[in-house]
């Protein structure tokens, strides 16, 4: 890898203003959707939430780790069809559900982390290829999973207190969720392990030399960025009360990698960033023209040319240079 | 049927379809492998150059009538698109990341399928074969269709011609050098510029020979790149990324190997367990193996059968 990725050893502290500013105007969203009378916007917001936080646990490895895994949408499928396998069985409530989601995606990521990690470079991108069309086509054949139909939940688990068939309920759960999620990586990056991943990703023989046990780290980190994707894709499965074989596809896996480097690969927001600009752009888009995938392909080329570093690179870039000016 | 042993004949057709199968793969991952083992670049377009090769050859077909003439049109639209591709966008991209590889090549991806569903629509395109070869060719003792004959005898063909210009060539022998070590071969006078060019066309003139002889079998539609773009990475993995000899190697066996486990998986579990679970696992384990293998093969040789460099 030539270029160098950004993202300082530490993580300063929060700037208050604006988190809080981000965070209440996404608590705001959904009344501002009832407000303009387009409240199935609140839908395709929290389909947006799942993504950014699925797209996070990839920036963790990609960015990060420096372990560029093609195969990250195993791990949503795994969460997906725990839900969708364990909720025809009765178990119906949210609480036991997305764990098992989640410990389904990490069970899965040991797995395949535990051999994928012997190989570095092209080799992992390549092999968390191969086991991700493995899972692709067991699903694909299995005819428990549903084949090429997928499987129908029905309804959405149930949370307790709060009615997740309530779309706005949904949103909420979603949002807090992501939220805890960023503020756990942000805690993550800043503790040892993290800074022995960023430690890895730079130069892993000399982290080996100076007595880093790094196969298990990375192992470690990967079993964790498997279990937030599993988690996705539980939460995903519960939003759209179906899962097929699409959400395992090798395009469902690359797309994610292009959130993540649209966003900014190594910087904490990339991921959820890229996940929303991306979702946001294309939904833009489809409303005008039928061709909406050639307006997105653009816009990525125009990114990929122009903010090298992601978006968050390119906007900090810009800011920079604004304030140099006045 | 569970009772019956294989007959010969099933058994050299399949052995036959996987050698085609192989052989078509090894013409997309030829220019795959050169362009990731001497740019280091991650091309996911190279199936799009597959999709366009298939439908310009369908197009030239319609309008001439002539199966050769859409071969030939094929292969000279798709290597002017591909060396048009190489000078206004990949080459910015050598120096690049593999991570801003994949996001523009996937953004070509999009763009191509999109320009493609305009031009000629969403709906597949069926391509007749030659008729003069859509009957069935009579070999010892059991009959194969003729065309899937003449694909396997093009594929040879092509598989020779790549080897005598990779290897007898002075072109050829600044690709190697390119492979092997590329700031050696800049130094060493290799105008490699023009060489990326050349190879990127070359590559992609494989992928239309590979779509237009395809485009009977297969359906000529929209994606049908990606699909075997992934099978073309399968293969440049098991062989050697910047490897000719390691991409046919990891062609033919991808080829025989995904053929005979679909062929003869189902068959081979119904003998071995009850029906119930034959028939859930065959088909299963049989579109895995290749996957199988190629994991397997990274594990134990991280840079493929035949490591282009070192």
């Amino acid at each position: 890898m030539r270029d160098t990725l950004h993202s300082p050893l530490r993580l300063g502290p929060l700037r208050p203003w604006p988190t809080l500013g981000v965070v209440a105007a996404l608590a705001l969203l959904p009344l501002a959707a009832l407000a303009i009378g387009q409240p199935f916007y609140v839908v395709f917001a929290t389909r947006v939430l799942i993504y950014a936080l699925i797209a996070t646990s990839l920036n963790l490895l990609i960015g990060y780790g420096g372990m560029v895994s093609f195969g990250h949408a195993a791990f949503v499928g795994a969460g997906a069809y725990t839900v969708a396998l364990l909720m025809p069985a009765g178990i119906v409530s949210a609480w036991l559900l997305w764990p098992a989601s989640l410990l389904a995606g990490a069970l899965l990521a040991f797995l395949i982390g535990a051999l994928s990690l012997r190989t570095r470079g092209v080799g992992f991108i390549m092999i968390t290829l191969a086991f991700a069309q493995m899972a692709y086509y067991l699903v694909l054949s299995l005819r428990v999973l549903g084949s090429d139909d997928g499987l129908t939940l029905g309804v959405r688990p149930s949370l307790g207190f709060l009615d997740l068939n309530s779309d706005f309920a949904f949103y909420y759960v979603a949002l807090t969720i992501l939220l805890a999620t960023l503020a756990a990586m942000r805690a993550l990056l800043n503790a040892p392990l993290g800074r022995a991943l960023q430690g890895i990703r730079d130069n892993e023989t000399r982290m080996e030399a100076i007595g880093f046990a790094t196969y298990r780290l990375k192992l470690l980190v990967f079993v964790i960025a498997g279990a937030a994707a599993g988690l996705g894709g539980g939460l995903l499965a519960s939003l759209n009360g179906l899962v097929g074989p699409n959400l395992l596809h090798w395009t469902e896996s690359g797309l994610l990698m292009v959130m993540v480097i649209l966003g900014g690969a190594g910087r904490l927001l990339g991921g959820a960033l890229g996940a929303a600009v991306l979702l946001i752009a294309e939904a833009a888009i489809a409303e005008h023209t039928i061709h909406w995938p050639l307006g997105v392909g653009v816009v990525l080329l125009v990114v990929v040319l122009f903010a090298p570093d992601g978006l968050i690179g390119g906007l900090s870039g810009l800011a920079r240079r604004w304030r140099a000016n006045i | 049927m569970g009772e019956s042993p294989l007959p010969l004949s099933l058994i050299a057709e399949q052995l036959l379809n996987g050698l085609q199968l192989g052989l078509m793969l090894f013409l997309l991952a030829a220019g795959l492998t050169l362009v990731f083992g001497i740019m280091d670049m991650i091309n996911l377009a190279h199936g799009s150059l597959y999709m366009i090769g298939a439908y310009i050859a369908a197009a030239v077909i319609e309008a001439s009538g002539s199966f050769l003439l859409g071969i030939a049109g094929a292969i000279a639209g798709t290597a002017l698109v591909g060396a048009a591709l190489e000078m206004t966008l990949l080459r910015r991209l050598y120096r690049r990341s593999h991570l801003s590889q994949v996001l523009a090549t996937f953004a070509v991806i999009l763009i191509a399928n999109e320009i493609v569903r305009m031009i000629w629509g969403s709906q597949p395109i069926l391509l007749n074969m030659p008729p003069a070869l859509s009957g069935p060719a009579e070999l010892s003792g059991f009959r194969y269709p003729a065309y899937r004959l003449v694909v396997i005898g093009v594929g040879l063909a092509m598989a020779l011609f790549l080897w005598l210009l990779v290897t007898r060539t002075r072109a050829g022998m600044w690709v190697r050098a390119g492979a092997s070590d590329r700031e050696m071969a800049e130094v060493m006078g290799v105008d490699t510029r023009t060489l990326f060019t050349l190879v990127f066309a070359i590559g992609a003139a494989l992928c239309a020979v590979a779509g237009a002889l395809l485009g009977p079998l297969l359906a000529v539609q929209v994606g049908m790149g990606e699909n075997i773009l992934i099978l073309a990475f399968v293969v440049i993995s098991i062989g050697g990324i910047g490897s000719i000899r390691g991409a046919l190697v990891g062609s033919l066996l991808v080829g025989l190997l995904d053929t005979a486990g679909r062929a003869f998986l189902p068959f081979l579990f119904r003998k071995m367990f009850p029906s119930v679970i034959a028939a859930e696992a065959g088909p299963a384990v049989a579109s895995v193996l290749i996957y199988v293998l190629m994991a397997a093969v990274l594990y134990f040789r991280p840079s493929g059968l035949f490591p282009a460099r070192g």
